[in-house]
């Protein structure tokens, strides 16, 4: 049993752990991903790893509820303990082989998608650590969906904050600050890094190319084992098919055949969750984030 | 009672047995098995032990029964197979001990499998455990995967006094044990989990949720964590996939994945929240053991299923009591047959699949008549489903992660027949992540020769 230690509302429907896994904190790195199960009965949920500590032996996750078995994890507190938590899973990200020194002289744009901006953070962070300043650009549905602002204010070099709505900071998708920085105020940047709803990833990937930005890109496909056993993760990645728990779950965003990994996360969107999805989002409902199989 | 002929084991009758997840053979009951054991020639030569990949004692056993010794049966038996009661339901007894029958020349085989099963059945029910009567050495061995090569391994080393210490990357011990083989040939509860409950009840631990490779790495196994040697255990679990068009549309899966979530994942339960998409109308593509699971297993599900295989049925390399009770079933059988492309509607989800009729030309390396494609012979399947059961190999995460463990080009892990020894000094492996996909009883072999090697490498 891997005991919560923490657990915190960050958004409506977000939600943070901070799990006693003394093996996964040991050997992770930014970049990898768990799989964790709330019980018994539980489905294996992969969740890519949020910050972790090696002295304490802890792991931390933030999560989303978006069905039936993420509903089932939130009800648990402080106190409780997952069933199960595998890890870590997955190949680190890149810069964490490459020598820091060479990394030093690049510069790095982490562009973090509501949820994604949980994944994003350990990254930015390994990169303060090491000495490399990267900007950042979070991007959320409105104020109350910014996450882990403070926490990446104070590991990012520049951090912007967008919201759909125009509630906090500046109007605009996560695309029109990325054409603002780079197109408008000259920014130069080496590397993207892009995690978020696969939809995002699709047109971030999409203007980057034009710009000529190499990007990386973080997968959330289905998954069941998460160990390369089954092949529900199974993406398309230039000409080859590739697992995205091996080989993955960061690809060259440029590669990545992003409607077929979108088409491959509705198979098990029953008719009841597209309304459900629908009913709860209302007028901002525009479909196309993957999550459901609603109109683009 | 004709001599000849094996006496009949009970079995669920097809029609209600397609319906649900219970096991299908019944087994034998006390005065069935004394009489079928009662055929037994008592050879003086006998040819059945030789056909046993763990030579156990068969006329020995067989004798017991006829005397209505049970305990004495399952004390010989135990003497070398850790696991009975699975190997009397899933070894393929018809290419091995029952294949090698003096009394199957002229007559019918005596049906050793399920007097295995009978044995190991009635020791399970009456409480015969195994003797805890074990010195501690004082020496640890760690055991990667918690299939059946990893439990036999085990099994015979905390026999021997070492303190073992199993791995498992699944959140549930067992390996093909459970997330292989289906409820209805080899119940998880009833009989996997007692067997494997007997190994702790001899002090042996395991470790779930522990991925050896990524979590840690056998090199800080030994250097860190203060174990002697290592077993590696871990299996064959890479799927193939054909690499046609359409493989990746939604309603395609591997075997291993639909497998895994109706077997290890409970997803045939509503109680469990595991989703499958079962399928209406499902293909599998392959004829071994795997494909008669996956398929059997989707017309529980409430499928119409068809095995699409590109040999003709003699080279089926599935059990004949598999492929026998998926015909009583109702599985169609389209022999002769490859996919070419798999058809989808205009949101990427299965309808359809190409095929092309084969014929058998000139043996190939295998020495099996190689299949060849039909010009013309084009024709479509509706379907929305299709489960690609094509065979698996090793996953290269230990050897990819271990320092100095040489493998073939397959993948499997270079190990010596007899010890089990890797090309690393105190690293030792067997199983299906040496020779890739095989059997239970040829893993359950290696664990026992490795763990003899182990043992013979720390006195």
């Amino acid at each position: 049993m891997f005991q919560i230690l923490q657990s915190t509302v960050l958004a409506d429907n977000i939600y943070l752990m901070v799990v006693e896994a003394k093996r996964v904190a040991k050997s992770c790195l930014p970049g990898q991903f768990v799989i964790v199960r709330a019980d018994e009965v539980g489905e294996r949920i992969p969740l890519t790893i949020c910050d972790y500590d090696r002295e304490k032996g802890t792991v931390t996750i933030v999560f989303q509820t978006v069905g039936a078995s993420t509903a089932k994890m939130a009800k648990l507190k402080a106190g409780d303990a997952f069933r199960d938590f595998t890890g870590p899973l997955g190949v680190p990200s890149e810069f964490t082989k490459e020598d820091p020194a060479t990394l030093r002289n690049k510069k790095f744009l982490f562009v973090a998608g509501g949820v994604g901006t949980a994944p994003v953070y350990p990254q930015v962070k390994w990169l303060h650590e090491h000495g490399i300043e990267a900007d950042v650009i979070i991007g959320a549905k409105s104020k109350d969906f910014v996450i882990l602002e403070e926490e990446m204010k104070a590991v990012a070099g520049n951090l912007f904050v967008t919201t759909d709505d125009g509630s906090y900071c500046r109007r605009g998708l996560v695309t029109d600050v990325i054409s603002d920085l780079v197109r408008d105020q000259h920014r130069h940047y080496d590397v993207c890094v892009a995690i978020g709803p696969m939809i995002m990833m699709k047109f971030v990937c999409r203007l980057t190319k034009e710009l000529n930005l190499p990007t990386i890109v973080s997968l959330n496909p289905i998954m069941v084992d998460g160990t390369g056993m089954c092949g529900a993760c199974r993406v398309i990645v230039g000409d080859e098919v590739k697992f995205a728990c091996v080989d993955g779950p960061e690809f060259d965003g440029h590669l990545v055949d992003f409607d077929l990994a979108m088409k491959r996360q509705q198979l098990y969107k029953t008719q009841e969750g597209r309304a459900m999805l629908a009913w709860t989002e209302k007028e901002t409902h525009h479909g196309g984030c993957g999550h459901c199989g609603g109109e683009n | 009672m004709d001599a000849m002929k094996k006496i009949p084991v009970r079995e669920q009758d097809p029609k209600e047995r397609a319906a649900n997840f219970e096991e299908v053979c019944l087994g034998y009951n006390e005065e069935e098995a004394v009489m079928e054991a009662s055929r037994c020639l008592t050879c003086k030569n006998p040819q059945c032990v030789q056909g046993c990949p763990v030579s156990i004692d068969i006329p020995g056993f067989v004798q017991k029964v006829k005397e209505q010794d049970f305990a004495s049966a399952s004390a010989i038996i135990s003497e070398s197979s850790a696991l009975p009661a699975v190997c009397g339901r899933v070894c393929p007894q018809e290419s091995q001990c029952e294949g090698k029958c003096i009394r199957g020349i002229k007559g019918e085989a005596i049906a050793i499998g399920k007097l295995e099963r009978f044995v190991a059945d009635w020791a399970r029910e009456n409480g015969i455990k195994p003797s805890l009567d074990v010195t501690p050495n004082g020496k640890k061995v760690a055991v990667i995967g918690s299939g059946p090569s990893g439990l036999t391994c085990a099994g015979d080393l905390a026999r021997k006094g070492y303190a073992v210490t199993i791995f498992e990357a699944l959140h549930e011990p067992g390996g093909v044990l459970v997330y292989g083989i289906p409820e209805f040939r080899l119940p998880k509860q009833k009989v996997v989990a007692k067997e494997i409950d007997n190994l702790r009840a001899m002090g042996v631990t395991i470790e779930t949720d522990v991925v050896v490779g990524k979590a840690v790495t056998i090199d800080e196994l030994l250097s860190e964590e203060g174990f002697d040697a290592v077993f590696i255990g871990t299996g064959a679990g890479l799927p193939k996939f054909m690499g046609i068009p359409g493989e990746t549309a939604n309603g395609v899966y591997s075997a291993n994945e639909y497998l895994t979530r109706s077997n290890l994942m409970k997803a045939f339960d509503e109680s469990y929240d595991t989703p499958i998409n079962p399928g209406k109308k499902v293909a599998v593509i392959g004829g071994g053991n795997v494909a008669m699971d996956a398929a059997r297993t989707a017309l529980r599900l409430g499928a119409d299923v068809s095995i699409v295989y590109r040999r003709s049925e003699e080279e089926l390399p599935a059990r004949v009591e598999e492929v026998h009770h998926a015909k009583e079933e109702g599985i169609v059988f389209e022999l002769l047959t490859n996919p070419v492309e798999i058809l989808t509607d205009e949101n990427g989800w299965v309808n359809g699949m190409k095929c092309i009729r084969m014929e058998l030309g000139e043996p190939d390396a295998s020495g099996r008549r190689r299949p060849v494609e039909i010009p013309g012979s084009e024709f479509v399947m509706e379907l929305d489903t299709v489960i690609m059961s094509l065979g698996t190999s090793p996953n290269p995460l230990i050897s990819s992660t271990t320092d100095g463990l040489d493998i073939n080009k397959r993948q499997g892990i270079i190990a010596d027949d007899e010890s089990g020894a890797t090309s690393r000094k105190g690293v030792f492996a067997g199983g299906d992540a040496v020779t890739g996909a095989a059997t239970v009883i040829l893993a359950m072999g290696a664990g026992k020769c490795a763990a003899k090697g182990i043992d013979e490498y720390l006195s």
